[in-house]
């Protein structure tokens, strides 16, 4: 950081670089100090909450109650469910997202008639919203009584075709697909960025070299994909833990279904318990991090300098 | 490595996670701010957005407030978000508010922890308000010790609506008060009276005002309880199993397809499309399938809800005006609910072009059901829905005594939360995930937790 001022004393040119460095810094404070007091300040009132017994119902009984809430949040066996059918739900989605969109990704970086109009179609469902999404799915894709799978059934076996109460029997999938369907542009859109990315003229003396199609996608195309295939399974499985909308629409948290998001509310809304409610945030938050630091240190390679 | 200056990122990102319960623990906000304040002659209303709310807030100006002079303040909340600002503006009376629109659910609790005010001097004085030609179940639910609490704005009980074509096809009748057994053995037969209809629709989606709505109702005829006088958890009873297996037998034999996630909305399109021949739900339900848009209008008959032991087993359920206990204008805010809840209202809505009568906030006065006007556009149901509405008893629906208020609920503030569980595990059952005898045992086990507060 050397800057065009005149060596006149040691101290004085400190600082001056010092009041340098804060007219640097000074434009970019207001955008700092609102993001911290947008994310930090709910994360602290969450925090506090959380070691509360505060009932909207019972404004009394309002006050401090140590580890309490913690301790019912990790004996509570629905919390236990929700912990896990957050685990299955996100590593599903985001995986089976991930080979779609990988697929699909491949698939539009050829050149064909009419490439632009199909692009914007497949992405045509991340634009939507999560809570309309999840209805069209519920009401107008599975349900068993009007909805377009058990018609196309109909329409393709006859009358007599067997007509499947989807949500029904198979819940968990009925979710993760509906959350697939939504997510799997996203993906694509990421993985299709680094594919335009790839340097042809190395492709292309690999092809002169005589590697097959399947070498060339296997040892050189995959490699270069990496760092995006795992930017994309990072910021999915960030905003699919969250997922609320789709669990809330589609089976109101029933069939086993509830995740922790779904958990978090009902102990919100419906039951008011703020203290436990945050409790289970907190966890929420713990668990995600313990997560990402380890699939951070061990699988990724995105950030870290020897991953290039 | 360089993981360390990834950490706040990540902390920022999941901490969305986490602001979804801190939004409102923070303890105000909201969206919608219309309210707060107000000088003068102004009152500020919080309510609930269902249509009928809507209309009211659309008339309030022109008819009210040029009538008064008192300009009226609104906040409009979905229903979850409604209960959640109610829940926070009451306990802390923060005094925002003058008047807020409650269900017959909060309305007892509020009274109780003297969070909303005695309306009971203000409807003897007001004389054109006419207290006595408010239904009698009404008054009972919104009333703690003989005291009233709230003023209805519409209601609800819930009854048996049936294909009377298709029943005549099937030369089937409807005995006029019918039973739970010679419903199940009327769907058994109506099932395939037409190609793809079922017998009968009942709600198997979770949640303490879905399917536990019906099935309490249920309950309570089979002679079960959620719980005694003295607060003895009877979930997993003999009963309680006996009326759930019931339920849950019929909608599985004879009832819709996807039972376990049809709600009110579900059944609604279903009987409205011909696909079942009965449904057993809200009485409001009967004003959709008589409208102009249903393919089946005036191809329905409408008979009380079915009954084991019980004389009746009607459910009861109203949005209700209430004021707050902290408000300084409550003269003001009673003069708004007078004109809101009055016969008056319900005839502007039916006079004024664009409305009419079929949106009418029915379902609360006597005298609601002796208008020509109204029981033109309702007449099919009008008869059904009041004598449903009169026939149950909000303190005494089953066959034992109760030590909280309601019928499809039990009146305490843990009540929606056990019941949405115990809903959830009802729910696995009807989708052949569980047995019933199961869920109750588990059920049972939740109640016990919530009996142990009150048992103290």
């Amino acid at each position: 950081m050397t800057t065009a001022t005149a060596p006149v004393g040691a101290s004085k040119k400190g600082a001056l670089r010092r009041s340098g460095d804060w007219a640097r810094r000074a434009p970019l404070l207001p955008a700092l100090i609102l993001t911290l007091l947008v994310t930090q300040l709910p994360f602290v009132v969450t925090l506090v909450t959380s070691f509360m017994n505060w009932n909207a119902y019972y404004p009394d009984e309002r006050g401090f109650a140590g580890l309490d809430n913690f301790k019912t949040v990790l004996s509570d066996p629905d919390a236990r469910k929700a912990i896990i059918m957050t685990v299955v739900l996100t590593l599903s989605v985001v995986l089976i997202a991930l080979v779609l969109g990988l697929l699909i990704a491949l698939l539009l970086d050829r050149k064909f008639l009419g490439q632009g109009i199909v692009r914007t179609m497949m992405i045509t469902p991340f634009l939507i919203v999560p809570v309309a999404a999840a209805l069209l799915w519920k009401h107008a894709l599975y349900n068993p009584e009007y909805g377009l799978f058990n018609g196309m059934l109909k329409l393709v076996f006859g009358e007599h075709a067997p007509q499947v109460d989807w949500i029904g029997q198979y819940p968990v999938l009925a979710v993760i697909f509906a959350i697939v369907w939504q997510w799997t542009p996203f993906m694509m859109l990421i993985i299709l960025a680094g594919l335009q990315s790839r340097p042809m003229d190395v492709v292309e003396a690999a092809r002169i070299d005589g590697a097959s199609a399947w070498q060339i996608f296997v040892h050189m195309t995959l490699p270069h994909l990496r760092q995006y295939i795992e930017l994309a399974a990072l910021l999915g499985t960030i905003y699919v833990i969250q997922n609320f909308d789709h669990v809330f629409t589609i089976t109101s948290g029933g069939l086993g279904t509830a995740n922790l998001p779904y958990y978090i509310y009902q102990t919100f809304y419906t039951a008011h318990d703020y203290g436990l409610a945050s409790a289970a945030g907190v966890v929420v938050v713990i668990g995600t991090q313990i997560a990402a630091m380890l699939a951070l240190r061990t699988v990724f390679s995105i950030f870290k300098e020897q991953g290039r | 490595m360089s993981v360390k200056p990834l950490v706040p990122v990540l902390v920022g990102a999941s901490i969305v996670a986490v602001s979804l319960t801190a939004c409102s623990g923070a303890g105000g906000g909201g969206g919608t701010s219309g309210g707060g304040g107000g000088s003068g002659d102004a009152i500020t209303v919080l309510m609930v957005n269902n249509p009928q709310m809507v209309d009211l807030q659309k008339l309030t100006a022109d008819n009210f407030t040029a009538k008064t002079g008192i300009k009226v303040n609104f906040t409009v909340l979905p229903e979850n978000d409604l209960r959640d600002k109610t829940s926070q503006e009451f306990s802390s009376q923060a005094g925002q508010y003058d008047v807020a629109s409650l269900s017959n659910f909060e309305i007892p609790i509020y009274a109780k922890n003297n969070w909303v005010a005695d309306l009971t001097d203000y409807s003897k004085k007001d004389t054109a308000f006419n207290q006595d030609d408010i239904l009698k179940p009404m008054t009972t639910a919104l009333s703690v010790d003989g005291k009233i609490y709230g003023e209805p704005f519409y209601g609800e009980s819930s009854f048996l609506m049936y294909r009377t074509d298709v029943f005549k096809d099937k030369n089937l009748t409807m005995p006029p008060k019918p039973t739970w057994q010679e419903v199940a053995d009327l769907a058994a037969k109506l099932d395939g009276a037409q190609p793809g209809m079922k017998g009968i629709c009942l709600r198997g989606q979770p949640g303490w005002g879905q399917v536990f709505a019906p099935l309490t109702t249920v309950v309570n005829t089979f002679g079960g309880t959620w719980f005694e006088k003295d607060w003895t958890p009877k979930v997993n009873a003999p009963e309680f199993k006996e009326a759930v297996n019931f339920y849950v037998n019929l909608v599985r034999a004879h009832g819709e397809a996807g039972a376990s996630q049809a709600g009110f909305t579900e059944c609604l399109n279903n009987t409205m499309q011909g696909k079942t021949a009965m449904w057993y739900d809200a009485t409001s339900a009967a004003g959709s399938l008589e409208s102009d848009s249903s393919p089946t209008k005036g191809k329905f008959g409408y008979v009380a809800a079915p009954v084991v032991k019980t004389a009746a087993s009607g459910w009861l359920y109203t949005w209700a005006w209430a004021i707050q206990q902290k408000s300084t204008r409550k003269d003001n805010a009673w003069k708004f609910i007078s004109w809101a809840s009055s016969k008056e209202y319900e005839e502007l809505v039916g006079k004024t072009a664009g409305y009419g009568w079929s949106r009418v906030p029915a379902g609360k006065r006597a005298s609601t059901y002796a208008n020509a006007d109204y029981l033109k556009a309702a007449g099919a149901f009008a008869e059904a829905t009041k004598s449903a509405i009169e026939s149950v008893d909000p303190n005494n629906p089953g066959v034992q005594p109760r030590p909280a208020a309601g019928i499809q609920f039990v009146d305490i503030p843990e009540f929606p939360d056990l019941g949405t569980k115990v809903s959830q595990k009802v729910s696995s059952a009807i989708a052949g995930q569980t047995t019933v005898d199961a869920a109750l045992d588990e059920g049972q086990a939740l109640a016990e937790a919530v009996a142990n507060k009150y048992q103290k």
